[in-house]
């Protein structure tokens, strides 16, 4: 079991999503940065799909009433043990009694908690993800709360840890050929322009070529920004269609919404373009406040990263599994 | 090291609507959008179903959406070549017979009116029909579901009279509560969650319609026909 000692207000249970029944309109949900949730789980040994906590609201901390290996992924920095601050993207060992404490990240917007074994928590349609509008799934369908007791699954091989812990090499340093670096303080997120992007005309431009900033308006459903207004030229009333995370939509006052893990099913609001899938988890990674411009991308290009990110993740498979088995032959 | 620079990307994937071709245009890099060409109606719908059922055959898709005489496919990996997947898509919807979901027939008792139907005054406005008259042409229709989304297990009703017609709201009600009976352009539906909704509400329903436990946990599926029974009219 572990214990809730201190939470926020938006913190939740999130494995890899719900995907498949978008067609009865339920969002998959999951992980906003769900590279992080993977290499987490890899790095205690879980299936990649492992229930982790995903906290974005600081300061958060939990008491573990059991032996088990952990590792918080996402953050750039700050969580302790009783007190020390960790490495984030380590998996380390935890003794019964101990208290996991995550302060606000210098610069990054989420963290996960990776617990061996995974939580033991239904699965609701395929998945353990909390769905906060379903309110359904995860923690009974809500976010965490102070007392809140989880159980933790059976971890067959408690990892056999060096003292130190065992780390990992963090995606935005191993994978930064693929992952440019802001520009001039502005985070560039790789688009494809979408349905109606023609309708937008000369305002097309002006969505590509301006820096956006992120509203405080924003959470796990959508992130509204904010800006110089972008309008079509022709006001529509469209056909309800699909939607995905990453789909950028323009409502009337013109301002872009991007849908993220929790994005509405189906929509009618004019496309002006789609963030590509491989980019979402720096767009989940970037807070409130925060700048970014968007870069017009192709399926060509989203496809080689896709392999970079699918080769990295890989590597970080089998040399985990590799060193552990090294550290069980000499114990 | 991948250029990403601010280039012009090919559109050769946008596919332009006109009356005899459908249209294509993507969302993201493994999403793709198809839709249907002319008129809002049950032929284009059944020829979507169609579709839907050939791509479900394809192995490398993910999940298929079927939406307003659309639907949005998404594939398990990005597509090197995104022309391939889209001459893959038009042809299949060349080929698309149409076909009819033999549905079953759901009434939903509904309190027209009243404290939920916030929307009611304006639509009568713009309509120029007695709160009376929106009622009785609302309930006397009957619905076939085309699709579901949006929220768990809500579904897009079409059939509903042109008279009645009214555009989703510029502003969207911050907190419209589940159960209101609601129009939204072209078509009707029933909120299944409380929260910003920009249709139209007219009355309210109570009928459980969403159940993440159960085995189907949507009571709607698409092809089913939907009654609205005036359970109560408060004007």
């Amino acid at each position: 079991m572990i214990e809730i000692i201190e939470s926020g207000p938006f913190n939740t249970v999130q494995d890899l999503g719900r995907p498949g029944y978008r067609d009865i309109g339920v969002s998959a949900s999951g992980a906003m940065d769900p590279l992080a949730v993977r290499i987490g789980n890899i790095l205690v040994g879980n299936d990649e799909n492992a229930a982790a906590i995903e906290v974005q609201t600081f300061p958060f901390s939990l008491r573990f009433e059991q032996r088990v290996v952990f590792a918080v992924t996402g953050a750039d920095g700050n969580p302790h043990l009783n007190g020390s601050e960790l490495l984030p993207w380590c998996a380390y060992l935890a003794e019964p009694g101990q208290v996991l404490e995550l302060k606000q990240p210098p610069r990054l917007a989420r963290a996960y908690i990776s617990i061996g074994g995974g939580l033991d928590i239904p699965v609701v349609m395929g998945s353990r993800s909390t769905s906060l509008r379903g309110g359904f799934g995860g923690n009974a369908g809500r976010p965490l709360a102070k007392g809140d007791r989880i159980a933790v699954g059976e971890d067959a091989e408690i990892a056999m840890l060096p003292a130190s812990g065992l780390a990992v090499v963090e995606p935005a340093v191993a994978l930064r050929d693929v992952f440019p670096a802001p520009v001039g303080g502005a985070l560039p997120i790789r688009a494809l322009p979408a349905g109606e992007h023609d309708l937008f005309a000369g305002d097309g431009e002006g969505f590509w070529s301006q820096t956006w900033r992120i509203s405080s308006r924003s959470d796990r459903t959508g992130y509204r920004l904010s800006g110089e207004p972008i309008k079509p030229t022709a006001s529509i009333e469209m056909r309800s269609h699909g939607v995905v995370p990453g789909v950028i939509q323009v409502p009337p006052g013109g301002e872009p919404i991007v849908q993220m893990s929790d994005a509405n099913t189906a929509g009618g609001y004019p496309k002006i373009a789609g963030v590509i899938e491989c980019d979402l988890w720096r767009l989940g990674q970037a807070h409130i406040g925060a700048r970014l411009k968007f870069v017009r991308s192709t399926h060509a290009e989203a496809h080689k990263v896709e392999q970079a990110v699918a080769g990295y993740v890989e590597d970080v498979r089998q040399t985990s599994r590799m060193v552990k088995r090294a550290l069980r032959v000499m114990a | 090291m991948i250029v990403t620079t601010n280039r012009h990307a090919s559109q050769r994937e946008i596919v332009p609507a006109t009356k005899s071709l459908a249209r294509v245009s993507s969302i993201g890099a493994r999403s793709f959008l198809l839709e249907a060409p002319g008129d809002f109606d049950l032929i284009a719908q059944r020829r979507i179903w169609a579709l839907s059922q050939t791509v479900k055959g394809w192995p490398d898709l993910a999940e298929n959406i079927p939406g307003m005489t659309n639907l949005l496919v998404i594939f398990k990996e990005t597509p090197e070549d995104p022309d391939a997947v889209v001459a893959r898509l038009l042809e299949a919807w060349e080929n698309a017979r149409s076909i009819d979901l033999k549905g079953k027939t759901i009434e939903i008792p509904v309190h027209y009116g009243g404290e939920y139907a916030t929307d009611l005054p304006a639509l009568c406005d713009l309509s120029g029909l007695s709160d009376r008259e929106v009622v009785r042409i609302h309930h006397e229709a009957t619905y076939r579901v085309f699709a579901l989304g949006s929220a768990p297990g809500f579904g897009y009703l079409h059939g509903l009279d042109p008279r009645i017609y009214m555009p989703r709201k510029t502003v969207p009600s911050l907190k419209m509560p589940k159960g209101c009976v609601t129009i939204g352009g072209m078509q009707t539906g029933v909120a299944m969650l409380t929260g910003p909704n920009g249709w139209n509400s007219i009355g309210f329903a109570a009928l459980e319609m969403f159940d993440p436990t159960s085995p189907t946990p949507a009571m709607m599926a698409p092809g089913d026909t939907v009654r609205f029974l005036p359970a109560g009219i408060e004007l």
